[in-house]
């Protein structure tokens, strides 16, 4: 990210790369000798593979990611978590929380529908059906604070290099965030204000998703708003 | 009629000239992806969402995705009201749409699930199936579906014994009757994913039609792209 080219943006169907050397990454594909693209996005080259990072679409669930979701319904053994999927997610009675749950508690005890977590994905389904794991000290129920949904395909660009963005922005703006894969971040704060800051900052960073040099950009920018 | 320029058309137009084509991208916030498309009078808006659960579930297709359109002339764009909803004729169009875009996309890793995309018609003045699909490939590619490429539609047709592009509704009424062949292409694939055809038509005029609809959706195709890429360029500039 820090290479001062501006990335060029191309289109599905355009030709990225020619000749067997090359291999197809994310979002290309290959025609005979031709390597193209298959998403609007923009091209990123990396020694021998091509590979398009898109601009927009919508969060495919994959094994390992740490997502923030909403319950959307209880049953007797699960929980059935939105996590701006196509398909809802599944939290089993195993996986949902570390401390022991007799057989026939209320699952409403832990987590009433309404209620955000922040869990992981554990499998996904050829169906694209996932299943979500809490059973970890990192994984809780985001009771206080607020939730903003960001395009999921920006979230590597809100997180930066190695997490420097996220530093960065906890950092300026004093307030502790969680960013989840599918696009829902937590931001809880001392005050309403450094919520609304972190909240403004975060949606300037997707908004500018695309270009280069961001975090210096976004460094002088939060000082001009704290102002 | 009195014109002293050799075209025949009533607007003046040449043969192989298409009407003033307008696109622009990402105009429902709502959506996943969207697009206007303007050709002459002909306004088509396509919304794309997913992809997404399908319902209902006898249509989930085990192995691949489902692409459905949903295409819906509004009662006002015509003008004899058109009585809303979808009729039989809706019908057809939105499968005639799917049909023709659903080579385009690479939906095989949406195993039972849908990407709809709905186009809506607030103007007629013919040609709307191809500005539907059209506004749709816009939309496709918006909303980051992966796309083998970007797909042009053109309605060609005779008028007499002349071939022409882009029929408007005035030609299409012409007393002694017009054909219409209105036909999808994919210019990086090289198919044609849609070709329909209505009236009659010599065989040799079919194909000197196919040619010239070929030409022109490689137009549109580029068109697209153009507008595309402007989208994104324009804002890493600010």
């Amino acid at each position: 990210m820090t290479d001062e080219k501006k990335r060029e943006v191309v289109i599905p169907g355009e030709v990225l790369a020619k000749g067997m050397e090359f291999l197809p990454g994310y979002g290309t594909h290959r025609v005979e000798e031709e390597i193209r693209a298959s998403l609007l996005g923009l091209k990123d080259m990396k020694g021998s593979v091509v590979k398009v990072i898109p601009l927009k679409g919508t969060y495919i669930p994959k094994r390992g990611d740490k997502v923030i979701g909403e319950v959307v319904e209880v049953s007797h053994n699960s929980w059935s978590i939105d996590i701006k999927a196509p398909l809802n997610a599944n939290l089993g009675i195993a996986d949902a929380t570390r401390s022991y749950i007799e057989n026939g508690e209320d699952l409403s005890r832990y987590y009433r529908v309404g209620d955000y977590v922040y869990a992981e994905v554990i499998s996904v389904g050829k169906d694209g059906f996932s299943r979500l794991r809490m059973k970890d000290r990192m994984f809780k129920r985001l009771d206080v604070g607020m939730i903003i949904e960001i395009n999921p395909v920006k979230v590597p660009r809100v997180i930066g290099k190695r997490g420097s963005m996220v530093k960065l922005l906890k950092d300026e703006t004093s307030t502790s965030l969680i960013i989840g894969q599918n696009g829902l971040v937590w931001i809880k704060g001392d005050t309403r204000q450094s919520e609304l800051l972190a909240k403004k900052a975060i949606k300037y960073v997707e908004e500018k998703a695309h270009l280069t040099g961001l975090t210096d950009a976004m460094q002088e920018k939060i000082g001009e708003w704290k102002k | 009629m009195t014109k002293t320029n050799k075209s025949l058309r009533p607007d003046g137009r040449k043969e192989d000239e298409m009407r003033k084509i307008s696109m622009e991208v990402g105009v429902i916030p709502n959506a996943n992806g969207s697009a206007k498309f303007k050709i002459g009078k002909t306004i088509a808006i396509a919304g794309v969402y997913g992809p997404r659960e399908l319902h209902p579930r006898r249509l989930r297709l085990a192995d691949t995705g489902l692409l459905r359109c949903n295409y819906d002339l509004m009662s006002f764009s015509v003008s004899d009201r058109k009585r809303p909803g979808p009729g039989r004729r809706d019908k057809e169009l939105s499968l005639v749409s799917s049909n023709a875009l659903t080579s385009v996309v690479f939906l095989d890793k949406y195993d039972m699930q849908v990407i709809d995309v709905f186009i809506q018609i607030p103007q007629a003045d013919a040609g709307t199936r191809c500005a539907g699909i059209c506004a749709a490939s816009l939309a496709l590619a918006d909303a980051g579906i992966p796309m083998r490429g970007m797909a042009g539609s053109i309605s060609v047709g005779a008028i007499g014994k002349t071939v022409v592009v882009d029929l408007t509704k005035e030609e299409e009424d012409w007393a002694e009757g017009a054909t219409d062949v209105p036909l999808t292409y994919c210019p990086k694939t090289g198919t044609i994913t849609h070709l329909q055809l209505d009236g009659e038509i010599t065989k040799k005029d079919l194909f000197k039609a196919i040619d010239m609809g070929v030409k022109s959706a490689e137009e549109l195709v580029e068109m697209q792209e153009k507008v595309l890429k402007e989208k994104y360029d324009g804002g890493a500039l600010k």
